[in-house]
């Protein structure tokens, strides 16, 4: 007698639910056409996020930071070049790195510092979102990301100059301006400067200016294919060293990213792979490297 | 020349008042939707490794006392995460925001015609059924709840589970113990009596 009763009921909410969803229907269609109208009319201002994975493209960096209270742990390999011979077993013997820590102060302020084997140099770096590329309402077309940082380094030296800190110092400066055209395709552009406290040859300029291309393409959600050209545009830079060339790949595996990457430049700082790449990459002068970059939320942000 | 501009301003602020819908609530009550654009919707995954919450304060609602019709549009960019870089993941990885910008729901509130006429005197559970679209999928779900008017105001309140694989989420092995097979969902709308001059009758 229950299951009847129970049954009945059951029947006469279907038939309830029926009456009241055939109509229904195209009226239901017609709220969330109305919900869309309402909200269309004053788009919000959304910012356009992860234009790359990482803050480096493969050698230079991105215009992306990472969130307010994220740590990167950065860890750099250049190994090579491979037309080094089997005595340096193709380059192993003359592996150089960078440890590198960042640390995101704000959205949009990241500070930086490393050290490379490569002249024992210490580097540290500002960098700072000024314009986000953004949809709806005044929308931006462009990221603008200003980067600027100091090389030291703390080779001992046996000429007959003294070496003052001032002497041993580096300046880079870049605007990196990029745009994230779809999901898949982010292209950036860094006109770069970099000038020298002290260069040892004639002829050759404090000041070396560069412009510099790259960009990403996604293959899949996790794994995007990217290059990176530098073009030197200072004469002598032009006939005593090699424009930088890279060409790799990023895997996102959760919190890491690894970049593994083929280059013609051992540095892996401003100065040393924009204006002193020496070797070739189209005649055997081919690194191979890898970035390791690990994030750490060190300040979680609060939710309201 | 200033007169006439004082009455253009008059008449422009009687517009608006119209428009508004201010004191006119019966009407409004007769016309019968609630909407807002300010709703709240959080979700929570527990796992064993962690446990993931987002929050989002931009969800477009709009509600039809007359028939029990609800719909909501949730802006998914508009998560916020603890954890920056979770945030990021969310849009590019699993929800592809990019993409599919919005999860939607319309629904029938199940019972309206009794629910609704009982809904003046006092709050209300509620059931209700409809198809909910998100990362391109649509699937029909049950969504329990609370209405009650308020104020002049519809307080909704609604929760429901959500499984991602339903919604062809693709999780990592690598993760895949971070993310709850099931995650809880929280929907918390005040929406407003909103005048016909402001909805387009269809």
């Amino acid at each position: 007698m229950k299951k009847l009763l129970t049954l009945l009921t059951r029947a006469s909410l279907l038939g309830l639910v029926l009456t009241w969803a055939a109509p229904a229907a195209h009226a239901q269609a017609d709220l969330l056409g109305q919900l869309d109208q309402e909200t269309k009319k004053d788009a919000p201002k959304e910012l356009v996020d992860a234009t790359f994975k990482s803050t480096r493209l493969i050698n230079g960096h991105t215009v992306q930071t990472p969130g307010e209270g994220t740590l990167v742990f950065l860890i750099s390999h250049r190994i090579g070049p491979f037309n080094s011979g089997s005595y340096e077993f193709f380059g192993l013997d003359q592996a150089k790195m960078r440890l590198a820590l960042e640390y995101a102060l704000t959205d949009r302020l990241e500070i930086g510092v490393g050290r490379s084997t490569l002249d024992k140099t210490v580097d540290g770096f500002l960098k700072y979102r000024a314009i986000r590329q953004s949809t709806g309402a005044h929308a931006m077309p462009v990221s603008v990301t200003l980067f600027g940082s100091s090389a030291i380094t703390t080779l001992h030296y046996n000429d007959n100059i003294n070496h003052t800190i001032g002497l041993r110092t580096t300046y880079s400066y870049q605007a990196l301006i990029a745009r994230k055209f779809s999901s898949d395709l982010s292209l950036q552009l860094m006109p770069t400067l970099i000038h020298r406290n002290l260069v040892m040859n004639e002829g050759q300029k404090n000041d070396v200016y560069a412009i510099g291309a790259g960009g990403r393409y996604k293959l899949t959600k996790r794994f995007s294919l990217n290059a990176e050209y530098y073009c030197v545009l200072d004469k002598y830079t032009q006939d005593h060293y090699q424009n930088s060339l890279a060409v790799g790949v990023d895997i996102e595996t959760g919190g890491h990213i690894f970049q593994l990457l083929l280059t013609n430049s051992i540095g892996m700082i401003e100065k040393q792979f924009i204006a002193e790449t020496t070797d070739n990459f189209f005649k055997g002068g081919i690194y191979f490297g890898f970035n390791i970059n690990r994030n750490f939320t060190l300040k979680q942000r609060r939710l309201h | 020349m200033s007169k006439t501009l004082l009455s253009v301003g008059r008449a422009g602020i009687v517009l608006i008042w119209t428009l508004l819908g201010l004191g006119s609530s019966s009407q409004a009550w007769a016309q019968g939707k609630y909407m807002t654009r300010g709703g709240h919707i959080s979700f929570f995954s527990a796992s064993i490794m962690e446990d993931i919450e987002a929050r989002n304060d931009k969800v477009a609602a709009v509600f039809d006392v007359v028939t029990g019709q609800i719909a909501f549009s949730v802006p998914v960019h508009e998560f916020q995460f603890k954890r920056t870089l979770m945030q990021e993941h969310f849009n590019e990885n699993y929800m592809e925001s990019d993409k599919y910008p919005k999860a939607t729901f319309t629904g029938q509130v199940l019972n309206a015609a009794q629910v609704l006429k009982q809904l003046p005197a006092a709050g209300q559970n509620v059931e209700a059924e409809g198809n909910m679209t998100m990362h391109g999928v649509t699937h029909k779900i049950i969504v329990t709840g609370t209405l009650q008017l308020r104020d002049g105001q519809l307080v909704v309140f609604a929760y429901f589970n959500i499984a991602p694989a339903d919604y062809s989420i693709d999780i990592p092995l690598l993760v895949r113990e971070h993310i709850a097979k099931s995650v809880s969902v929280r929907v918390n709308l005040t929406c407003d009596a909103v005048s016909p001059t402001l909805v387009s009758q269809p």
